[in-house]
């Protein structure tokens, strides 16, 4: 059994300004910031998004839905087609699935079927499909035959409880929200007596690894999200008073950065497709630091931290994280990048 | 209603919960009724619907702990984040009731269940949301019968008095500023199918309409002085204080 993140998940603290790395705890995030700091998540549920289905001559497969239903209402969704198996096969070693053909028929449960409208040119994996059901029909009959997405690592099946932050709302994401799960309501009221604010956005939290190397390379999608204004009006505040935005989890940086890019250098509300991919060249406009899981170089996660910090600070964290036995994977332990966290801290980093 | 615009009622098929829905959907909230039957409680969602209400059904059992993110995620996607949590549904075991001691294990497993289990978990899955929304009510239907002794209550008093210390200890832990209210009430005798099963000779005349008592609690929920974090409030108090005060 792997211990669920909480407030004693640990963390690897780095701090660009200063090139310096500490191991803390999530209990210590509140005085790691400093009052007037602004942290932005990602409030999206975890949707049941692994369906197990049958192809029309028979083949077994599996569906991972990409949230969220489009339209709203519609049975319509993006998924990824996966081989016969499991989780409990490595991604990688999964056979390939058939190639579905537009128009096919997909048996999920007795009273649960999907028609494949189209298959991508990226892959001919990932389809759009859409149930035969719709409204509150189609959402029971999801979360009865639906499992949270989970990967070889962990051998007992996960259950919905184990894939939701503690204020997860519309199920949106295929794969949890995972920075944000060892944010306890302890942790957030600590951080409001600090007077660190926290404000939400969604956004539909992607696969991280698909099986299929053409899509891998193209990770992540297009992903919806939805800022509110209320966030936007955070961040205005925040700058103004000289605080610092800090995102949790890279699905909340590729949002806010992809927004601002869209709104030509303006932070704007509303709801629309990040296809910004940020690499370490890309120069951060909005977010200032990261709370994240533990990545490794093969995560597509991994060229994402690059624009945080430079090269051989993020090797050096890499070999660090490693060295110091902190848990990779997403229900693993935390890493917050922000300059300016270790002022006093003695200098480490060569 | 102080901004509040969303509310997820379990229990909402009949009595107390079907009277609340109506009384909040008539207030202009988005309501999202949840009860184990979903025929009863499509039919008065849509009996609202008609009206032009915004009253959606959600069939789950909270006794089951796998059913709650479910619920929460429907009630979410049908109605925005929820701001009004009223933890209603309720069961007192196998009528006719029985004494503490002939009480079956299986009984007040049950009882402890739907009134206590069922309501923590609802909570915990929507409390941080309300948390980082600073906005969110949490109201407890409870019962005499979690102060009073009364003969063959045992399962249901028992739950209720659990329902009780959890109401005040949310309380103790969620400071005011964090925008979050949750207390406990009692409605008192009610005219309505659970009654009816506990002392099925009880004068109907002398049973409060759950349509007055809802009326009470969303007054509960929404006036200008409204029920204090961790309080636990009789409806019969409540009614005779802003009567006289009127």
């Amino acid at each position: 059994m792997h211990p669920q993140p909480d407030d004693t998940t640990r963390l690897l603290v780095v701090d660009p300004a200063h090139g310096r790395l500490a191991g803390r705890t999530m209990r210590d995030l509140p005085a790691l910031l400093r009052g007037g700091d602004l942290l932005i998540v990602n409030d999206a549920a975890t949707l049941p998004a692994s369906l197990p289905a049958q192809t029309a001559s028979g083949a077994s497969i599996e569906l991972r839905l990409l949230g969220p239903e489009e339209p709203a209402g519609s049975g319509q969704f993006r998924a990824v087609v996966f081989g016969a198996g499991d989780y409990r096969i490595r991604t990688e070693l999964r056979p390939a699935p058939p190639p579905l053909q537009t128009g096919e028929r997909l048996q999920i449960g007795p009273q649960l079927t999907a028609t494949v409208l189209a298959r991508s040119q990226l892959s001919e994996r990932l389809i759009d499909l859409r149930f035969d059901l719709h409204g509150a029909v189609l959402w029971r009959a999801l979360y009865a035959w639906g499992r949270p997405v989970q990967y070889a690592y962990r051998v007992e099946p996960l259950p919905l409880w184990a894939v939701q932050t503690a204020y997860a709302t519309r199920p949106w994401a295929s794969e949890m929200p995972s920075a944000g799960k060892p944010l306890s309501v302890e942790i957030l009221l600590a951080l409001a007596a600090r007077n660190i604010q926290i404000a939400t956005l969604t956004h539909a939290a992607g696969l991280s690894a698909t099986g299929d190397p053409a899509l891998d390379r193209a990770l992540p999608l297009p992903e919806r999200y939805e800022i509110p204004e209320a966030t936007v009006r955070a961040v205005h505040a925040t700058r103004a008073a000289g605080g610092r935005i800090v995102a949790v989890g890279t699905s909340v940086v590729r949002a806010l950065e992809s927004a601002y890019e869209r709104g030509n250098g303006t932070l704007t509300a509303g709801s629309e497709i990040a296809s910004l991919r940020i690499t370490p060249e890309h120069r951060l406009r909005v977010v200032d630091g990261l709370l994240t899981g533990i990545h490794a170089p093969e995560e597509s996660h991994f060229e994402l931290l690059g624009a945080f910090m430079p090269k051989e600070l993020l090797e050096h964290s890499h070999l660090h994280a490693k060295a110091h036995a902190y848990r990779e994977h997403e229900l693993g332990d935390e890493c917050l990048i922000l300059g300016g966290s270790l002022p006093d801290e003695k200098k480490r980093a060569a | 209603m102080n901004g509040l615009q969303t509310a997820l009622i379990t229990g909402g098929s009949h009595g107390l919960g079907r009277a609340l829905a109506t009384k909040l959907a008539e207030r202009g909230l988005r309501v999202v009724i949840a009860a184990r039957e979903l025929a009863p409680l499509k039919a008065h969602a849509e009996a609202l619907q008609r009206r032009g209400l915004h009253v959606y059904a959600v069939q789950a059992d909270v006794a089951d702990k796998e059913a709650i993110y479910p619920l929460v995620a429907q009630a979410t996607l049908l109605a925005g984040p929820i701001d009004i949590l009223i933890n209603n549904a309720s069961t007192l075991g196998p009528t006719p009731l029985r004494l503490l001691a002939d009480t079956d294990c299986e009984d007040l497993e049950l009882a402890l269940g739907v009134n206590v289990l069922g309501a923590f978990r609802l909570t915990k899955a929507l409390l941080g949301s309300m948390l980082l929304r600073k906005r969110g009510v949490v109201v407890n239907i409870t019962s005499d019968a979690s102060v009073q002794p009364y003969a063959t209550w045992g399962a249901y008093g028992a739950s209720k008095a659990a329902l009780d210390q959890l109401t005040r200890i949310w309380a103790a832990e969620l400071p005011e500023s964090a925008g979050i209210r949750v207390f406990a009430v009692d409605p008192g005798e009610m005219d309505t199918r659970m009654h009816q099963a506990a002392v099925p000779d009880a004068d109907p005349t002398t049973l409060a309409p759950p349509d007055d008592v809802a009326t009470h609690i969303v007054d509960m929920i929404a006036s200008d002085e409204p029920a204090a974090h961790g309080a636990r409030l009789e409806v019969t108090t409540w009614r005779n204080r802003h009567a006289s005060a009127a």
